[in-house]
């Protein structure tokens, strides 16, 4: 059974099954309940039905890149410099960046419906903007030649900067903002009202794309694995080659 | 329903990336695990 | 900071030394001058191509002065640690022992020399193009905001700039990085440097509050890329 388990998802454990199990269900519940059976919203009418995958992609979207700045300094601030810390932050900003963009583009449509216009200089969404953009920016140093290690310290210093960056980002355009009074629109974010199956529906959201979240990151940090080692053997390969052939010269 | 094409667009959008995401990690876990021994997979 | 490296140099001397290379290179290649300095005027002028309209400029001239120095600023970082890639100048300070942290200011306050004298121009052709006023207490405030938001883009455009030194593509990852990064600049030098050209009916007072915002920008990105830099370049 594991062997066959093993053919078919080399990342794959038990533990993973189950968590990607629940996951598939969880969120065939939450498509299913959100495009059908919960009501239209009185202010928002059909368009509330896109917060069901909107709200959950922002919240893992934030989490992730928690857990990336969390991890880096874990990686920066341990004596041992485990790998393990920088898979994780690796990982977790990809499926971050993915559900960054998720978030964006299902906002925007929402948007849309709700404000008549796709974008709008809201401090919240711009912040969110750049948050994205730091994070493309960080998976390409991530993928700068050099050793793994090279890799880690690169990549942990980068993400300690967006720490730094990301609330002066925030802050210079809450104040850009401020300035100019006639932009903001009214936003009916507040009010909406939601009735029971609509907040479970939301809720289910929330726990759905969290496990989605941890099994693509559990995933992921053993293929990065997978990948380093399989470089490291083709480099070590490529030395032992050359070793013979100078040998037999 | 009013708006469909915009809602039915948004989950496709969801669930497509989360799924793209997903076989494109297994399939490259796939193709480099073929070298990796049993010792260096500390998950199993 | 007292450094632990086992040199007797000192670390004024170390920030003075390659302050004094940076600074001695430009003066010998003139790239700042005959290259970035042109490139950075045909900005403006493309600038008033694209938009056409004198009021309009005029309304828009401190954007575009930082606009333009920002990217001049991409041009000069990738120039500067070229040269200092090329020739493993990087490596063999690394190897010297030498606190890395004062080759990090030596590099921002050449960066930043090169940067003020690079605003001076492109803000006396926003006066000659855009046709701006400046006041004597604009003036004051113009000058305040240029020292500030200088010394933030030196300091984040060093810190990237050592980043991606050495790096293939780094041509394209440069601004991927530092864009995000310097937004805040952007945002708080035009807020300023229109108040002080009183674009809009913008007051000079109203400037003030953002020079605190580059101020801060600055100090945050000082401190963090002189503690950063040594293990961005070290390897």
């Amino acid at each position: 059974m594991s062997q066959v388990l093993q053919r078919t998802s080399p990342t794959g454990t038990r533990t993973t099954k189950v968590i990607g199990a629940l996951a598939l269900l969880v969120m065939a519940w939450v498509v299913v309940s959100g495009l059908i059976l919960t009501p239209q919203d009185v202010v928002q009418g059909e368009s509330v039905r896109i917060m069901y995958v909107h709200v959950p992609s922002a919240w893992i979207a934030y989490l992730a890149f928690i857990f990336t700045a969390v991890a880096s300094a874990s990686w920066l601030i341990s004596k041992k410099h485990s790998m393990g810390f920088d898979r994780f932050a690796g990982a977790s900003a990809e499926v971050g960046v993915m559900f960054m963009a998720i978030t964006l583009i299902t906002g925007s449509l929402w948007g849309r419906l709700t404000w008549g216009e796709f974008w709008q200089w809201d401090p919240r969404l711009t912040t969110t903007a750049f948050l994205f953009v730091t994070y493309v920016g960080y998976l390409a140093v991530r993928r700068l030649e050099g050793s793994v290690e090279q890799r880690a310290r690169r990549s942990a210093v980068v993400a300690m900067l967006a720490v730094l960056e990301i609330p002066l980002v925030h802050f210079s355009v809450v104040l850009w903002r401020s300035l100019h009074q006639g932009a903001t629109v009214l936003n009916p974010n507040g009010d909406v009202k939601m009735d029971d199956l609509m907040l479970f529906t939301l809720f289910s959201g929330v726990v759905g794309f969290t496990l989605v979240f941890v099994w693509l990151v559990l995933h992921r940090q053993r293929t990065m694995l997978l990948v380093d080692i399989a470089n490291r053997q083709g480099l070590d390969a490529a030395i032992a080659a050359r070793q013979t052939e100078s040998l037999v010269k | 329903m009013k708006d469909a094409g915009f809602i039915f667009g948004s989950y496709i959008v969801t669930l497509g990336a989360i799924l793209m995401f997903t076989f494109a990690t297994l399939r490259r876990a796939k193709d480099s695990s073929q070298s990796v021994t049993e010792k260096d997979k500390t998950w199993l | 900071m007292k450094s632990d490296s086992p040199t007797r140099v000192g670390k004024g001397k170390v920030v003075t030394a390659v302050f004094l290379k940076d600074i001695q290179i430009e003066l010998r290649s003139r790239v700042v001058t005959n290259q970035v300095l042109p490139f950075a005027g045909l900005v403006m002028v493309m600038f008033a191509f694209a938009l056409d309209n004198d009021d309009v400029l005029q309304r828009v001239a401190g954007g575009l002065v930082w606009l333009a120095t920002l990217f001049s600023l991409f041009i000069i970082v990738q120039r500067s640690f070229a040269i200092d890639t090329a020739d493993g100048a990087l490596d063999s300070l690394r190897v010297a022992g030498i606190d890395l942290s004062a080759v990090f200011f030596g590099k921002a306050i050449a960066l930043a020399t090169k940067l003020i004298a690079l605003e001076i121009v492109l803000i006396c052709s926003a006066v000659l193009l855009y046709r701006v006023d400046v006041s004597a207490t604009g003036l004051v405030l113009l000058v305040t905001c240029v020292l500030c938001a200088t010394s933030g883009l030196a300091f984040v455009g060093t810190l990237y700039g050592g980043l991606t030194a050495g790096a293939k593509g780094r041509e394209t990852l440069l601004p991927l990085l530092l864009l995000p990064v310097v937004a805040p600049v952007l945002i708080a030098a035009t807020r300023a440097t229109e108040a002080a050209f009183g674009s809009g009916g913008a007051q000079t007072s109203e400037g003030w509050a953002w020079i605190g915002l580059l101020a801060v920008f600055a100090a945050v990105f000082g401190v963090g890329g002189s503690l950063a830099f040594g293990s961005l370049i070290d390897e």
